[in-house]
């Protein structure tokens, strides 16, 4: 089957070497920010921690103290989206690689839908990531009166606020991650050749 | 037509989908108990919680798009629409999926950091009732992953051949 068509002949059949399709440079720099967003949304919230000494009682003039600290292993849900980011970063900073230096990588024309594949994949691992942290700092932060949980961040608002910033930045690493699949999916679709017959699926 | 069994399968996992979905709605939504101990009384419902009122909302959408999308006809360009969207509700089903999970494991194992004391012990039917809506949404997730692969191979398989 002989492929005429122009600027994106994507190495179906051959060892065609990879040549730059159209947009590529937007890909690339579209899963550099990503790997960023998600990067630092992952060490900002390993990095979460916060101790706090409150003073219990006072007996004579000696004050009894009490040392609470907040780490980000407390919570499953924290250690989930560690998880979960550090993954989406990894998998981010893989397809850089392959994209910079890998142009002969190619098996029967299967790259393209295996990194199409392994973004969707990203994609869904990010979103739960984040579904569970927000919900866990939504109620850290205002309590659950019907269960009695009380909130936390009156007490530890700089554990919260740096849990904040991280949430956000997980949420650009999401939505750049499914900009990155959409356009891996829409580098799948090339346009029919004209001399094909077409199949009515 | 040889595609004809990947045409019913594809319509089986969505019909197996939207069953997930439905029930999942459903049994959380209709998750109630009210506790007497003493003179407290104790109510858990699923709209005391966000997190659960979030799955609620987000498996009655999918269940609504599954339904839909049981009619779309085949080869038109919807279908190509339909890997986009199921993208887009398979990443809406994990998430919450995921975030009713982490509120439902503060209920059953509390958090000794925080202070907070497990649920389940005053209410051991909800925690139950919960745990029947999770799976059924966990089984919608996964239905759902299989069939976002499924789609993208089908809109593939035109385009390659």
């Amino acid at each position: 089957m002989a492929l005429q068509n122009g600027g994106k002949t994507e190495g179906e059949h051959e060892s065609v070497p990879f040549s730059k399709p159209k947009g590529r440079w937007l890909l690339l720099t579209v899963r550099i920010v990503a790997f960023l967003a998600t990067a630092s949304a992952t060490i900002v919230m390993a990095l979460n921690k916060e101790t706090k000494t409150l003073v219990v009682a006072t007996i004579g003039s000696t004050p009894i103290t009490l040392t609470l600290t907040a780490k980000f292993q407390h919570t499953p849900a924290f250690v989930f989206f560690v998880i979960a980011n550090a993954n989406a970063s990894f998998h981010n900073l893989l397809m850089i690689l392959v994209e910079i230096c890998g142009n002969k990588l190619d098996y029967k024309g299967l790259r393209l839908v295996l990194v199409a594949v392994f973004d969707m994949m990203a994609v869904v691992l990010a979103s739960a990531g984040d579904g569970a942290a927000t919900f866990m700092a939504e109620l850290g932060k205002r309590g659950n009166s019907h269960a009695r949980w009380n909130k936390i961040c009156d007490k530890f608002d700089s554990y919260c606020d740096r849990g904040g910033w991280a949430l956000i930045a997980s949420y650009i690493g999401l939505s750049l991650l499914t900009l990155i699949s959409a356009l891996s999916m829409i580098r799948l679709m090339k346009p029919k050749p004209a001399n094909q017959p077409t199949t009515i699926p | 037509m040889e595609k004809n069994p990947k045409r019913i399968l594809a319509l089986l996992l969505r019909v197996l989908a939207l069953g997930a979905a439905v029930s999942a709605t459903i049994v959380m939504a209709t998750s109630h108990e009210r506790a007497n101990f003493f003179t407290a009384s104790f109510e858990a419902e699923y709209s005391d919680t966000p997190a659960f009122k979030y799955f609620v909302i987000v498996n009655a959408v999918v269940s609504a798009y599954s339904l839909i999308a049981l009619f779309v006809p085949w080869g038109s360009l919807l279908r190509r629409l339909l890997v986009t969207l199921d993208l887009l509700v398979t990443m809406l089903l994990t998430s919450s999926i995921s975030a009713a999970l982490a509120i439902a494991q503060v209920g059953k194992k509390g958090n000794s950091h925080a202070g907070w004391l497990p649920i389940c012990g005053q209410v051991p039917k909800y925690c139950d009732h919960v745990t029947g809506a999770l799976a059924a949404g966990f089984a919608a997730v996964i239905i759902y992953t299989i069939l976002l692969m499924f789609s993208v191979h089908s809109v593939l398989n035109d385009l390659l051949n």
